[in-house]
């Protein structure tokens, strides 16, 4: 009887043991990226960051080159991808950070609401971003259905693709783009007459579209251009009037001197070189001009500064009981509903 | 019940004797509260306290809103309906799996637990593969309800053949064969000998399943389409409300689920109680 | 045989047919995909670090929650059919309580327990000790989804078998643990096999509620499952089924011991 109670009180008490020990491991990550040991050997730092899913392939390009950087000489990283917003909790969590990246701003400021990122991360010559994008239209390749803006999804039996704004921040910016051109009707349109699916996230959306669901999807530019260079048989339009999209990028109060260094060679013409490999608009103009034949500059672009900032769209737009698209989306509902 | 496996249906039937005998009395009863509670209700109790953060006021607005009693009643009717079939089929296979005999029998005996195996991401994206836009079979249910009942279907399937097929192995076939002779249809002995017996391993299965049902995530997320008043199902609903950082309503509606699931789990063990009294 | 040889036949075809479209075809299609690029590629996929470490880490959850949650089954089964407790049918209900819960709710719980700003948060920050975003809360998640099998497996067992052998080994002087292990033990020796597959299935192949308390932190606490995912994430398509592949192959090995074991328990009467 004894035994069998101290039996599992042991393989438990080992568990922990063994858990304690940080369940440190020195294998590196699936795409190469080379991370040291871990910080308990010896002076070298490790950095933990944490970003959203679509830069791992970036980052996967810029830890290595900044760990041959004289500041970077010897630091470790653990890196952790996954969807904005649930990255973003992690970090609210519990999740060590010394460096985050996130889709939108709102999933840093919720850090700093919770004390853990300074309220000052945004005083920078970039306003706090590393990467931009614009909100685009993915097709089918060769473009069957002549997509050449917003107005055209309104068009007979288009379907469109997006994700939920309430299940997946990022989503977001694909409606803000939307309202920016024809504001609330359109959107109203838009969402009861054309939006058939409301995917998880992003690339969920992205996956249900190259599925063979719908016929347009409201995606970002760089996811666009990941999925070709991934071999995806997809085309994207880039509408004349469309939505800015900015990427931040953040120390956290537990980051030091290299964390702030690794923000610094992200931000650097090397680091934004990698990014724009991948589809992303640098915010470093002269790196964003060198490659102005793959970003091009649309007619109309607006930003969130310009429809009041991310503190009034979410109240206004994306509260979810008081916000206009949550209502939109509730009316959708009632015609839906059977 | 689930597999009782064949030595111990050898062994003669007593009836059940609540007296304390080996491994339980005070210490084993402390420790197995000890362990459900860490494990359990702690757990629960922390995602009940939290529901309640804004007052039964808000919990009540929380779980009321529109979004959320659909989402809420679709996914317990949807549950209830793949439950049901399940316990159909489930009986049908492990009648089939059980009293059969055909070539590659045993390797889908093995096969019927693999959904419970498979990660759910990967039954999702499968399922999507097979019965959606790009379907092979020419069969494109993405989307619609049917979609979500296919894919609960899939990750309730070995519930109810599992419990039922030990009972069947188990089964004295002297009283349908007395029944046969004495000119009983099939219909009949089936009706009247061998589904009493089974009654109770059915339920438990349907009621394994039902639960299973009710709180699937993974599988369902991606070729239900999510549509709100459609196919959105509690756990997508519960997701959503986290992610706008409502945490206590979402809390509230999970509350809801939970006890809804309760009552159904304690009803079904009630009517198998109940079963077996008359049976035996 | 009671049923007429049409009723046999048809049966065998509503089965079959039902299994073809649900199970059958779903899983081959998997498996025709993940050796679609021939085996060297698959190798390849599920030998690189990452793959390697979640395979060992998926082994070490299921290692440490299987046996904890098996002897806890067996207690707890133990406790409901022989012990004299009060409202054993809301004590089962609460059992089977875990498949109900969704993973997102099973992750926000154990968050709201664990986490920096939970109900155990500071305690733990004070003491060094890392449960959520580390293996310790990945385990919990683990044990919390499979603590149905094994007392469901068990108590139907302790059910039919009576305790009378117990009682007599009692009134003949075994102590407690002696009765256990030399009477009890062997007769549901079967029933927590069975407990202890379907278990280790199911954790190895929990996806969701470990999703939310893993951090996902690469090479840490990255299980097979959560590296599909990520693959799948990443449009490796090959190496996101390569992965499921060797979960599925895993869950059959576990499988395979079940329908071995359970042959054993036919042939042993």
């Amino acid at each position: 009887m004894r035994l069998k109670i101290l039996l599992p009180l042991a393989a438990l008490v080992a568990a922990l043991i063994v858990a304690g020990c940080g369940g440190a491991s020195d294998e590196t990550g699936d795409s190469g990226a080379s991370s040291g040991s871990s910080s308990s050997s010896g002076s070298k730092t490790t950095l933990s960051l944490v970003a959203y899913s679509t830069p791992e392939v970036v980052y996967d390009e810029v830890i290595p080159g900044f760990q041959k950087t004289p500041d970077g000489k010897g630091v470790g990283f653990k890196t952790s991808y996954g969807a904005s917003g649930d990255q973003s909790r992690a970090v609210e969590a519990g999740l060590k950070a010394d460096v985050v990246a996130f889709s939108l701003a709102p999933d840093v400021d919720r850090l700093v609401k919770a004390g853990l990122v300074d309220s000052t991360w945004a005083d920078t010559p970039t306003k706090g971003m590393v990467s931009d994008s614009v909100v685009a239209l993915v097709v089918r390749k060769g473009n069957p259905k002549h997509i050449t803006g917003w107005d055209d999804l309104l068009k007979p039996g288009v379907e469109v693709v997006t994700p939920n704004p309430f299940s997946s921040g990022a989503a977001k910016w694909n409606l803000l783009g939307a309202y920016q051109h024809g504001g609330l009707d359109y959107v109203r349109e838009l969402i009861t007459k054309h939006v058939k699916v409301q995917p998880k996230s992003g690339r969920e959306a992205l996956q249900t579209f190259t599925g063979g669901e719908g016929d347009v999807l409201i995606s970002y530019e760089n996811e666009a251009l990941t999925a070709q260079k991934k071999g995806q048989a997809v085309d994207y339009v880039i509408p004349p009037d469309t939505f800015k999209i900015e990427n931040p990028i953040a120390v956290t109060k537990d980051g030091g001197a290299a964390a702030k260094a690794f923000v610094a060679y992200a931000l650097s013409k090397a680091g934004q070189e990698n990014f724009a490999d991948w589809g992303y608009r640098p915010v470093d103009q002269s790196v964003l001009q060198a490659n102005a034949s793959k970003f091009p500059t649309p007619k109309k672009l607006v930003t969130i500064d310009d429809v009041g900032g991310w503190d009034k769209v979410n109240d206004e737009l994306f509260d979810p009981e008081k916000g206009s698209i949550a209502k939109i989306e509730d009316d959708a509902g009632v015609s839906t509903a059977k | 019940m689930s597999a009782a496996p064949a030595t111990a249906g050898r062994l003669r039937r007593r009836p059940r004797a609540a007296r304390s005998t080996s491994g339980s009395g005070a210490l084993g009863l402390g420790v197995a509260t000890l362990w459900l509670s860490i494990i359990v209700l702690l757990p629960l109790a922390a995602v009940v306290a939290k529901s309640l953060d804004g007052g039964t006021g808000a919990f009540w607005d929380a779980v009321s809103s529109r979004q959320a009693v659909a989402a809420l009643r679709f996914t317990v009717l949807i549950s209830l309906a793949v439950a049901a079939i399940n316990a159909v089929m489930g009986t049908v296979i492990a009648w089939v799996l059980v009293r059969d005999e055909f070539p590659g029998k045993r390797v889908i005996n093995a096969l019927i637990d693999l959904p419970f195996a498979l990660p759910t991401i990967v039954a999702g994206i499968t399922l999507l593969a097979l019965y959606g836009p790009t379907s092979p079979v020419g069969i494109n249910l993405a989307f619609k309800q049917s979609a979500v009942a296919l894919a609960l279907l899939f990750v309730t399937l070995p519930f109810v053949a599992r419990a039922v097929q030990p009972v069947l192995i188990e089964l004295d076939r002297e009283m349908e064969q007395a029944a046969a002779s004495l000119g009983a249809s099939p219909v009949t002995i089936f009706r009247r000998i061998i589904l009493p017996s089974l009654g109770p391993a059915i339920l438990s299965g349907a009621a394994l399943a039902f639960a299973r049902a009710v709180g699937e995530f993974g599988s369902v997320v991606l070729i239900s389409g999510n549509k709100p008043f459609d196919t959105q199902v509690s756990s997508v609903f519960i997701f959503k409300q986290i992610e706008s950082d409502n945490t206590s309503g979402a809390a509230a509606v999970a509350v809801v689920l939970l006890a809804v699931s309760l009552l159904v789990l304690i009803g079904l063990r009630f009517v198998e109680r109940w079963a077996v009294r008359h049976d035996r | 045989m009671i049923v007429s040889r049409r009723g046999t036949l048809g049966l065998r075809v509503i089965a079959l047919g039902y299994l073809a479209v649900l199970l059958l075809i779903p899983v081959g299609v998997v498996l025709y995909r993940t050796l679609e690029p021939g085996l060297g590629e698959v190798w390849r996929s599920i030998t690189t670090p990452a793959a390697v470490h979640a395979f060992w880490l998926t082994i070490e959850l299921a290692a440490i929650a299987v046996p904890l949650t098996t002897a806890f089954g067996i207690l707890t089964a133990l406790v409901l059919v022989r012990g004299r407790v009060r409202g054993k049918r809301v004590i089962e209900a609460f059992i089977d309580l875990p498949f109900a819960v969704s993973p997102v709710v099973i992750g926000l719980a154990l968050v709201l327990l664990y986490g920096r700003q939970g109900w155990f948060g500071p305690w733990l920050a004070d003491h060094g000790i890392q449960i959520i975003f580390s293996v310790p809360g990945m385990v919990l998640a683990t044990i919390f989804v499979c603590v149905p099998f094994v007392v469901r497996e068990v108590a139907p067992v302790l059910r039919e078998i009576g305790d009378e052998q117990e009682q007599a080994a009692a009134t003949l002087g075994a102590s407690r643990w002696q009765t256990f292990w030399r009477i009890t033990m062997p007769a549901i020796r079967w029933g927590v096999a069975y407990g202890v597959v379907l278990s280790t299935a199911r954790a190895i192949g929990e996806f969701g509620a470990v999703s939310v308390v893993s951090g996902k932190i690469a090479g840490e606490t990255i299980t097979l499952p959560l590296l599909v995912e990520n693959r799948f994430n990443n449009f490796d398509l090959a190496g996101a089924y390569a992965a499921s592949g060797l979960l599925a192959v895993i869950a059959l090995g576990t499988l395979l011991a079940m329908t071995l074991l359970q042959r054993k328990g036919d042939s042993a009467t």
